[in-house]
């Protein structure tokens, strides 16, 4: 998701800012920069300073101007449908009536699905990586893991399409459906494409970011923390579940929610196995759609005020969606920073 | 050693650079020579729509470029995106599958005038299934069946209307699973327009539209999604352009037509659908259903909408004849593609309509 990278971009540069800053002051305090250049020095130092607040403010005005865009596209289908847009699970462009329900429910049971598949894999990974492995092994490990987050996604929907999806039919689904079939998770045919195929190829492709952000978070707390454990007498599972991981939960929480950023968002790999069909049903099994998959696949043949506005309106409460994911991350990871033990 | 090298380099360099000037000078000087240096020559039109003949209008528009210098860009964006292009005027010509609503028509109509639809060739819809042991062309349906099968009324292939259509077919007792488009699209429309004409049910219950509220199961996303569902789930149908059909030696079914018979789809059986049929003036009408006896019923139209009143006169002119070239010479780069060619009585009907194409008042080209 566009917004989720930049956000997190912005965040990103207001902490490496802060670093700057003091290892400036650091620099100045120490004389290894010199107040001698004041004349020019100043003055380069002020449009640079200029410049990069005009480029900061670009980017909120950016975010404000894809709101506002979006807000007024979608007027027609506010004014036509109001709150029970949100309720109605009804998309029927020939009598114009749109409802985005089964469209959010799609968005966050997909998302839920990759989430609850992804975490624990790459928090192990993460762990391996950064704690257990070899040296010889955590290089190419690592490497390997993050030439997993550039494949692109719709190389990874192909795969998905002709690989994942026959594969989750049968056996998966055909097994799950025999010995679970009583859960109405798990009901209906198994047509292979539907919301489980969906969940696990956006776990595949939130894995590495996972536990990319993760391992760095891992490898960011100091040795200190492990020796002083160590010292007390404690094997490396207490380690690693008592030291480092409580040491660098905010961390973990920002590369969790970052893959959900993904996950909410992502469109393409989603839109060829989930079966875009528009229907509120609580199996598995069954085909759904998300809101990205949504939008991209009508979009181009969409015409009338009405459905393309109902379309924007789909796309803005995604924006609206990220944005709160994002919100309560940022609150989330404060709360933990400030009840961290220093 | 390292000094001569530097310089054999350096004169290497010279000497490519020089001779690469020498064929630069010399390009220009050849090039107007192949090609006739009329007026045309720089003329340069722009053109979106419809997905669907993409590649027959890139093949028509590359080799006009040949014949005559004009140049055209087509962008395949889909036909939604190409009537509001036309009808916002950012491009000389807009191309669509289905025909512009009234709505669409008013709107654009209310800023640059009347629009016309010259047909350029038809597609058919192929209906195609995975059924261990049937090959294509055996399974025989009609449009009733097919709309009963969409909207989930018919649930199994063992059910008693298929099963009479087909007294010599063993069909297995499973579920139909049912695979339609789930991008918008001029197959739909085809396709929905077929079945709203065939079925009550459907044209109160869904409707015909480039998508709609399906009733059931599994979307896949363009020709190649739906493909794929449908030879991956055993008992599935689904619905595919004839082209990609035939170029994937897909397995297709009989659809009954009006007259009662069973026909395959074909590049003949889809043009029949224009043959000794009345077409209106402004050949503004679905195909689907034709009364020809030897006609495939999910037939339509593919269109390049342009203005009735041209706004820039050598620009329109170069537009009537491409589309005049097109309804005639270009028809013969139709069926390679996997297109139908215009029956006789469209090209007459188009003929007039791109003779009607005027710049302030008066015709643009003539016989």
């Amino acid at each position: 998701m566009v917004e989720t990278a930049a956000l997190f971009s912005i965040w990103d540069v207001i902490k490496y800012d802060a670093k700057c800053a003091e290892l400036r002051d650091n620099l100045l305090s120490n004389n290894v920069v010199g107040s001698k250049k004041e004349g020019a020095g100043r003055y380069g130092d002020r449009i640079f300073s200029n410049l990069t607040l005009i480029f900061s403010l670009l980017m909120v005005a950016i975010l404000a101007a894809l709101v506002i865009v979006l807000y007024l596209d979608a007027l027609p289908a506010i004014n036509k449908f109001g709150f029970s847009f949100f309720t109605s699970t009804d998309w029927d462009p020939v009598k114009e009536i749109f409802g985005a329900l089964p469209a959010i429910y799609g968005t966050l049971l997909s998302a839920a699905i990759s989430l609850i598949i992804a975490v624990p894999i790459s928090l192990g990974a993460a762990v391996f990586l950064s704690e257990l492995s070899p040296a010889w092994l955590s290089r190419p490990g690592s490497f390997l893991i993050e030439l997993l987050a550039a494949i692109p996604s719709v190389i990874i929907g192909l795969w998905g399409l002709f690989v994942l999806v026959p594969f989750v039919r049968n056996p998966v689904e055909s097994w799950l459906g025999a010995n679970l079939g009583f859960l109405p998770l798990f009901q209906g045919p198994p047509f292979g494409v539907g919301f489980l195929s969906a969940g696990v190829i956006l776990a595949i492709m939130i894995i590495p970011i996972i536990t990319a952000v993760s391992r760095d978070a891992i490898r960011a707390v100091p040795d200190s923390q492990r020796e002083a454990m160590l010292a007390l007498g404690a094997t490396r599972w207490e380690v690693i579940s008592r030291a480092v991981l409580p040491y660098c939960r905010s961390g973990l929480i920002g590369a969790t929610i970052l893959g959900l950023g993904r996950a909410l968002g992502e469109t393409m790999a989603v839109t060829m196995v989930i079966g875009n069909s528009y229907a509120l049903t609580a199996s598995l099994f069954s085909p759904g759609v998300t809101i990205a998959s949504k939008v991209a696949s009508e979009f181009s043949e969409a015409s009338g005020d009405v459905f393309i506005g109902s379309l924007v309106a789909l796309a803005l409460v995604l924006l609206v969606i990220t944005l709160v994911v994002n919100i309560i991350a940022r609150l989330l990871v404060w709360r933990m920073t400030e009840m961290r033990p220093t | 050693m390292r000094l001569l090298l530097k310089h054999g380099f350096a004169t290497l360099i010279s000497v490519l650079l020089g001779a690469a000037i020498l064929v630069g000078c010399n390009a220009p000087a050849a090039t107007p020579a192949q090609k006739p240096s009329s007026s045309e020559q720089s003329i340069s039109l722009n053109g979106a729509g419809a997905t669907f003949p993409a590649p027959l209008y890139t093949k028509w528009f590359d080799v006009y470029n040949k014949l005559t210098g004009v140049k055209i860009n087509y962008q395949a964006i889909g036909s939604g995106a190409g009537i509001s292009q036309i009808t916002e005027g950012t491009v000389d010509f807009g191309a669509s599958d289905g025909i512009m609503t009234a709505e669409q028509q008013a709107k654009a109509e209310a800023k640059s005038g009347p629009i016309l639809h010259i047909p350029m060739t038809s597609g058919a819809v192929a209906i195609v299934y995975n059924l261990e042991g049937i090959g294509s062309g055996q399974l025989k349906l009609t449009g009733e069946v097919l709309a009963n099968i969409y909207l989930k009324k018919i649930s199994k292939w063992s059910d008693s209307s298929i099963t009479a259509l087909n007294p010599g077919l063993n069909l297995p007792d499973t579920a139909i699973a049912v695979i339609h488009r789930s991008d918008g699209s001029g197959t739909t429309y085809i396709f929905t327009n077929y079945l709203t004409k065939v079925s009550r049910d459907w044209s109160e219950q869904v409707g015909n539209a480039t998508s709609v509220k399906w009733p059931g199961d599994i979307g896949g996303q363009g020709n190649a999604g739906v493909a794929g569902q449908v030879q991956q789930i055993p008992g599935a149908i689904g619905y595919v352009e004839l082209a990609y059909a035939i170029q994937n030696k897909m397995t297709w079914a009989q659809i009954k037509n009006s007259s009662g018979n069973f026909v395959e789809p074909s590049l003949t059986a889809t043009t029949k659908a224009a043959e000794g049929v009345t077409l209106p003036d402004d050949m503004k009408v679905m195909l689907t259903n034709s009364s020809n006896t030897d006609a495939y019923p999910i037939v339509g139209f593919t269109w390049i909408l342009v203005y009735a009143n041209q706004t820039d006169k050598s620009k329109g002119e170069a537009l009537a004849k491409v589309l005049w070239w097109a309804i005639h010479d270009g028809q013969q780069y139709a069926a390679p593609l996997s297109y139908a060619s215009l029956s006789e009585e469209a090209i007459s009907k188009a003929e007039k309509e791109i003779l009607s194409i005027k710049y302030q008042g008066n015709v643009l080209i003539s016989r």
